[in-house]
């Protein structure tokens, strides 16, 4: 589903992404790990399109996702480390998101509803305004909503409490199937039951891939 | 197109919420209504009166202060999204960066426009309906300056705003923009004239490419056909084009300036990194 080949990403003299070469593919659950600055972001992002590379290349289903960002883009999720301060209020946020990825609007207030978020008292209220579980509860319930095959999670839990990640992880195994599923996380622990691949980042490299039982929950 | 008018929409309706949109409302609806208060109407001055006198005196703040205004709230529009990471998490989803970028330009474009002329529409119902002489052909005649001053800035401030890194430098080089196309251009020219280094043609070719300038020299023209105020400067405008010519030509011009920067704009958001 995904294969980076070579990649390289320089910004200016630092080397962000050293040549990277790895496959995703599908029923793959993978945790990507590595210290701050290991490139891991970087490695998202060039999958997502963001970024133009120094050299190699990503393909999602064999499309590049700079040239065809919206073909490539409607097959992923994505849910970042710090919900951004999006000015939009639920409502239009929610308009957004079902407009352009053509998202059944009931399906995230079902999915908000199973993360705890009460969403119908919270319409009117900016994002930005949302505690930081309540903006990242609305993230993943969107991200869980568009039915991707790929969804591709940065730190999601950062701001959840034991609860909520339970609900999100228990939410997760229910919609994993089929799909290719990316974790950038520190803790290991927390997704071990979720994931059967690891991969290590260091410098901009990876430096180890192993596949891993998965343990049930 | 229905992503591009979401887009749109979207930043209309999120600008409608804003301080600044407030402020900017209040600013050119209070000067409209402070000019009735001060009996602008009824005064005299090189014999314009009324709401002609009004409207003049409206352009000519609205000369300094719009630049200012669209430059300072639209600069951070994309850089400020890529400095909060907004845009990392909105363009996750299947938006084309065209139809992102044209959607925001076109929001943002109806939020600037709108409260100026709306101003301006008050200000000819209250006329008339205290009995004032309404000069259609000024009001029209300022509806399309205002429209390609509007367009000319907005489209110089979507491409700053597409290639600096950070909210602080946008603001600097905008303000930067304004003060040299507002004062500084002008010095150096008349320090230029006044050497005899260059042909008075070239100067005065090179301060009407200036969108402030060129909408300056417009807006005084309807009152002066043969803009006298401007002394021998007049002579080499009105004897390379006609006065109609030229208020066609002070209309065009900064519209189709805005639209070739926002397409530069465009081109560099397109070919950088997006986050």
């Amino acid at each position: 589903m995904i294969k980076i080949s070579n990649l390289t990403k320089k910004f200016a003299s630092h080397v962000s992404l050293d040549g990277v070469n790895c496959e995703f593919k599908k029923n793959e659950s993978i945790a990507l790990m590595g210290a701050n600055g290991a490139g891991k972001t970087t490695l998202i992002r060039s999958i997502l399109g963001y970024y133009h590379p120094d050299s190699g290349e990503v393909l999602v289903d064999g499309i590049n996702p700079i040239k065809q960002r919206t073909k490539v883009l409607k097959n992923i999720s994505f849910v970042p480390q710090l919900p951004p301060p999006i000015k939009l209020n639920i409502d239009e946020l929610m308009q957004y998101v079902s407009v352009s990825a053509t998202i059944d609007k009931e399906l995230i207030k079902h999915y908000a509803n199973e993360m705890k978020l009460d969403l119908k008292s919270n319409m009117n209220k900016s994002f930005f305004k949302l505690s930081g579980g309540m903006k990242q509860k609305l993230l993943i319930a969107i991200s869980l909503a568009k039915k991707s095959d790929i969804i591709i999670y940065d730190e999601p839990t950062a701001n959840l409490d034991p609860k909520a990640r339970d609900d999100f992880y228990r939410l997760l195994e229910q919609n994993e199937e089929e799909k290719v599923l990316l974790f950038v996380t520190h803790r290991l622990e927390e997704v071990k039951d979720l994931v059967n691949r690891q991969i290590y980042m260091d410098l901009g490299k990876i430096v180890s891939d192993d596949k891993i039982s998965k343990e049930s929950f | 197109m229905k992503n591009l008018y979401l887009i749109a929409y979207l930043d209309l309706r999120e600008s409608l919420r804003t301080k600044w949109f407030v402020v900017y409302s209040l600013v050119f609806g209070g000067m409209i209504a402070l000019f009735f208060i001060a009996g602008v109407t009824e005064s005299q001055v090189m014999g314009f009166s009324g709401l002609s006198r009004l409207l003049l005196m409206y352009i000519q703040i609205t000369i300094v202060i719009l630049p200012i205004f669209i430059l300072i709230t639209t600069v951070r529009s994309i850089s400020g999204d890529r400095d909060n990471h907004i845009l990392e998490y909105m363009l996750s989803f299947p938006i084309s960066l065209k139809q992102y970028y044209w959607g925001k330009i076109i929001g943002r474009f109806v939020t600037v426009y709108v409260p100026v002329i709306f101003a301006m529409i008050i200000a000819v119902v209250y006329g008339a309906f205290k009995g004032a002489d309404i000069p259609w052909n000024i009001f029209f005649l300022y509806t399309g300056l205002l429209f390609a001053l509007s367009s000319s800035f907005l489209g110089i401030a979507f491409f700053i705003s597409s290639f600096v890194k950070s909210s602080e430098v946008a603001l600097g080089i905008a303000f930067f923009i304004w003060i040299f196309l507002l004062a500084f251009i002008d010095i150096a020219l008349i320090s230029l004239m006044m050497q005899n280094r260059f042909n008075e043609g070239l100067i005065i070719a090179i301060s009407l490419a200036n969108p402030m300038e060129i909408f300056r020299v417009a807006a005084i023209s309807l009152f002066d056909p043969e803009l006298t105020v401007m002394g021998p400067v007049a002579f080499y405008i009105l004897d390379s084009v006609s006065q109609g010519a030229f208020v066609a030509l002070s209309i065009g011009y900064p519209v189709v300036l805005g639209l070739l920067f926002a397409f530069l704009g465009y081109k560099i958001f397109e070919k950088k990194d997006l986050v």
